[in-house]
C-alpha cells in the first residue's frame, strides 16, 4: 500500500480527478496525437505558440490515473514557458521517471511522479503526454509510445 | 450464490491446486491470485517434470538418427502427435501439425490460402469479435492477392449476429476464420452450426480454438471444421508448441509453408520432392521437448476430466459475475448466454490500468488493456477493460480476494 500511496501521490490523484486545461483549442498552432498501444489510451495536445513563447496549451483524451494527471500537470507547467523550456521539461521528466535524476532536483508538482520507477509497466503512462507534446512542438502528426 | 452450493468438493480442488507449484508463491508477501489465464495457464509438475526428464534422459533430434536416443525421442514426439490427434477427435495423426501456437498455425494456413484459393475479388468472412491474430493474417493475405475480408457483426451482448453471417456467405466467400471463444468476452461461438453454413456453400472453415481448448470438449469431426487451431501454454502446456489440425485434402492439396529440413523426401539444385503430410509442414527441427509437454498437459487435463473442470470453471464464472455485480459503476462486458470463465469489466470512474496496478500489489494477476481485440473494444465504446480469467485450479476464496482488492482500489480511486 505504502508504494502504491508513492505512486498515486495526492497531487496525482487530485489532478487526475479535477484535470486542468483540457479540451480542444480552437486557434492551435501545433497539435499531435499520441497513442499508447499497450492499453489503448490516446490523447491529443495542442498548443497555440506566438514569438516561440506556449500561450495556451490544451489536451483531451481518455485515459488512466497517471497519464491523465501527467497531462494535466504538463499543461500547467508549460503555460507561459518557451519551447525551449518545455524541451528542457521533457528531458527533466524523463529523466525522473527513469529514475535517472532524484526528485529532488525537480520542481514540486513534477517530483510526486518519482514513484513511478517502482513501476516499469507504468513508465509510458506517465511519458504519453510529454512524447505528445514533443511530436506536437516538431510538427508530427501522430506518435506513439511503444519505445521507451 | 452461497460458497457451499459449489458441487465439487474443495478438497478436489486443493488436490489439483498442489500439482502446481507456482500456486505456492506470495507476490509482494500476499499469496499469488492467478486470474490471467486466458493468456497463459500455470504448469502442473507432471509437465515440468515431463520437460526436465526429457532434457535429461532423451534429448536427441527426431526423424534423422539410427541410434537408440533419436528413435526414443522420434517416438515421444510421434506419441505427442496421437494424443493431440485423441485429445481433438481427429481421425488420423497424420492431420496434426505441430506449430509454435494458434498464431502460426493461422498463419500457415492464410500463407496456404493465397497460394492455393484466395484471388482477386475473393471473400473471407470473419468475426467483429476475433483476436488480433484472426485478423492480421487475413490482412497480410488479402493484401497480397486482391481478396477483402467480410466481418460478422456482434450484439451488445458480445453474441454473433448470426442472420448477418448467412448474408455474408456467397460464391466469393472463400474462407470463414471465426474464434471458437471470445479471449476478451467469454462468448462460446456455436461453431457446429456456422461450419454446417458455411459447408452447405462449400466453403471451408477454420476455427481459432485458442480459448476453447482447456474448457471445451473439442472433437473435431463432430464440428467437421476443416482447420482447428490451438497453443499448448493455454492448456497447461509449455509455450512455443501447438497443433494445426487440417482435413487431409488440405494438408495434401497446399503447397509448404516453410522450407528446409524434414519437410523434404528429396532434394536436388533442379527441384525437391517434399515429404509426406504431415512432415511436408514441419520444416526445421521442431519443439520436441514442447511436444512431449504438451501430451503431458492434454493427458493431465484429461485424467482431471473436461466435464469435471467445466463444472468447477462455471461455478467459478457464476460466483465471480455475481461478487462483481456488487460493485457500484461496475458493468460486465461479454453476456453472451454462451460463456467460458473469462469476465471483462469497467469501472466508472477508475481505469482499468490503475486496477491493474492496485490489484498486483494485492497478489492478485488479471490483465489490463485491449486484449488483442481492438475492434471488440471500439465497438463497447471502451479504450479497454479489466479481465479476469479462471482455470481448474482457482477457487471461490480467490474470488473472494480478487473482488475484495477490486473494492479497496474503486474505493482509493474514486473521489
Amino acid at each position: 500500500m505504502d508504494e502504491l500511496r508513492e505512486l498515486y501521490q495526492q497531487i496525482i490523484l487530485e489532478h487526475y480527478r479535477n484535470p486542468r486545461n483540457v479540451g480542444e483549442l480552437p486557434d492551435a498552432t501545433h497539435k499531435a496525437e499520441g497513442n499508447n498501444p499497450l492499453c489503448g489510451d490516446c490523447l491529443e495536445v495542442a498548443l497555440r505558440i506566438i514569438n516561440d513563447h506556449i500561450v495556451d496549451i490544451r489536451f483531451r483524451g481518455k485515459g488512466c490515473a497517471i497519464s491523465q494527471a501527467s497531462a494535466s500537470v504538463m499543461t500547467t507547467l508549460l503555460k507561459g514557458k518557451t519551447v525551449k523550456e518545455a524541451d528542457e521539461l521533457f528531458e527533466r521528466f524523463h529523466r525522473l521517471v527513469t529514475g535517472i535524476e532524484s526528485p529532488s532536483a525537480q520542481p514540486g508538482t513534477l517530483a510526486a511522479f518519482a514513484g513511478i520507477r517502482e513501476f516499469p509497466s507504468r513508465v509510458k503512462c506517465a511519458t504519453l503526454a510529454w512524447h505528445t507534446l514533443r511530436a506536437a512542438l516538431q510538427n508530427v502528426p501522430e506518435v506513439t509510445t511503444t519505445e521507451e | 450464490m452461497d460458497p457451499v452450493a459449489t458441487p465439487l468438493s474443495e478438497t478436489i480442488v486443493t488436490t489439483w491446486r498442489a500439482d502446481f507449484p507456482i500456486l505456492q508463491r506470495t507476490v509482494y508477501d500476499k499469496p499469488l491470485t492467478y486470474l490471467d489465464n486466458a493468456a497463459t495457464t500455470q504448469k502442473p509438475r507432471t509437465v515440468i517434470e515431463v520437460l526436465r526428464h526429457f532434457y535429461s534422459t532423451l534429448n536427441s533430434n527426431v526423424h534423422r538418427g539410427v541410434y537408440y536416443l533419436s528413435e526414443q525421442a522420434t517416438e515421444h514426439y510421434e506419441a505427442a502427435r496421437r494424443t493431440v490427434q485423441q485429445y481433438l477427435g481427429a481421425p488420423s495423426p497424420k492431420e496434426i501439425v505441430f506449430v509454435r501456437g494458434t498464431t502460426e498455425a493461422i498463419n500457415l494456413v492464410a500463407h496456404c490460402m493465397v497460394r492455393t484459393r484466395l484471388r482477386e475479388g475473393s471473400e473471407i468472412v470473419l468475426s467483429h469479435m476475433e483476436h488480433h491474430s484472426n485478423i492480421v493474417p487475413w490482412q497480410l493475405a488479402a493484401e497480397q492477392t486482391g481478396a477483402r475480408l467480410r466481418v460478422i457483426p456482434i450484439t451488445e451482448q458480445g453474441e454473433l449476429d448470426l442472420d448477418h453471417y448467412e448474408a455474408l456467405l456467397t460464391e466469393r466467400t472463400a474462407l470463414v476464420a471465426i474464434v471458437h471463444v471470445s479471449n476478451s468476452l467469454g462468448t462460446i461461438n456455436p461453431v457446429r452450426e456456422l461450419i454446417q453454413k458455411a459447408h452447405e456453400r462449400d466453403i471451408p472453415v477454420l476455427v481459432d480454438g485458442a480459448q476453447a481448448i482447456a474448457h471445451l470438449q473439442v472433437n473435431v469431426q463432430e464440428l467437421d471444421c476443416d482447420f482447428y487451431a490451438f497453443s499448448g501454454h493455454k492448456v497447461y502446456g509449455p509455450t512455443g508448441i501447438g497443433a494445426l489440425y487440417a482435413k487431409r485434402r488440405w494438408l495434401e492439396t497446399f503447397p509448404p509453408y516453410q522450407g528446409g529440413g524434414d519437410m523434404i523426401r528429396q532434394v536436388t539444385f533442379e527441384r525437391t520432392l517434399y515429404n509426406e503430410i504431415p512432415y511436408k509442414f514441419e520444416a526445421g527441427t521442431p519443439n520436441i521437448a514442447g511436444a512431449v509437454g504438451l501430451k503431458a498437459a492434454l493427458e493431465y487435463v484429461q485424467a482431471l476430466g473436461l466435464d469435471t473442470i467445466a463444472t468447477h470453471e462455471r461455478t467459478l464464472l457464476e460466483y465471480a459475475t455475481e461478487r462483481l455485480q456488487s460493485i457500484p459503476g461496475l458493468r460486465i462486458i461479454g453476456t453472451a448466454r454462451q460463456k467460458a470463465a473469462i469476465i471483462s469489466f469497467v469501472v466508472d470512474d477508475v481505469h482499468p490500468h490503475d486496477i491493474g496496478t492496485f490489484l498486483d500489489r494485492e497478489g492478485v494477476a488479471i490483465r489490463v488493456g485491449h486484449h488483442c481485440t481492438q475492434p471488440v473494444m471500439s465497438f463497447f465504446g471502451v479504450p479497454a477493460t479489466s479481465r479476469a480469467s479462471f482455470a481448474l485450479y482457482n477457487t471461490l476464496e480467490e474470488i473472494d480476494r480478487f473482488v475484495a482488492a477490486l473494492q479497496k482500489a474503486v474505493a482509493f480511486f474514486r473521489m
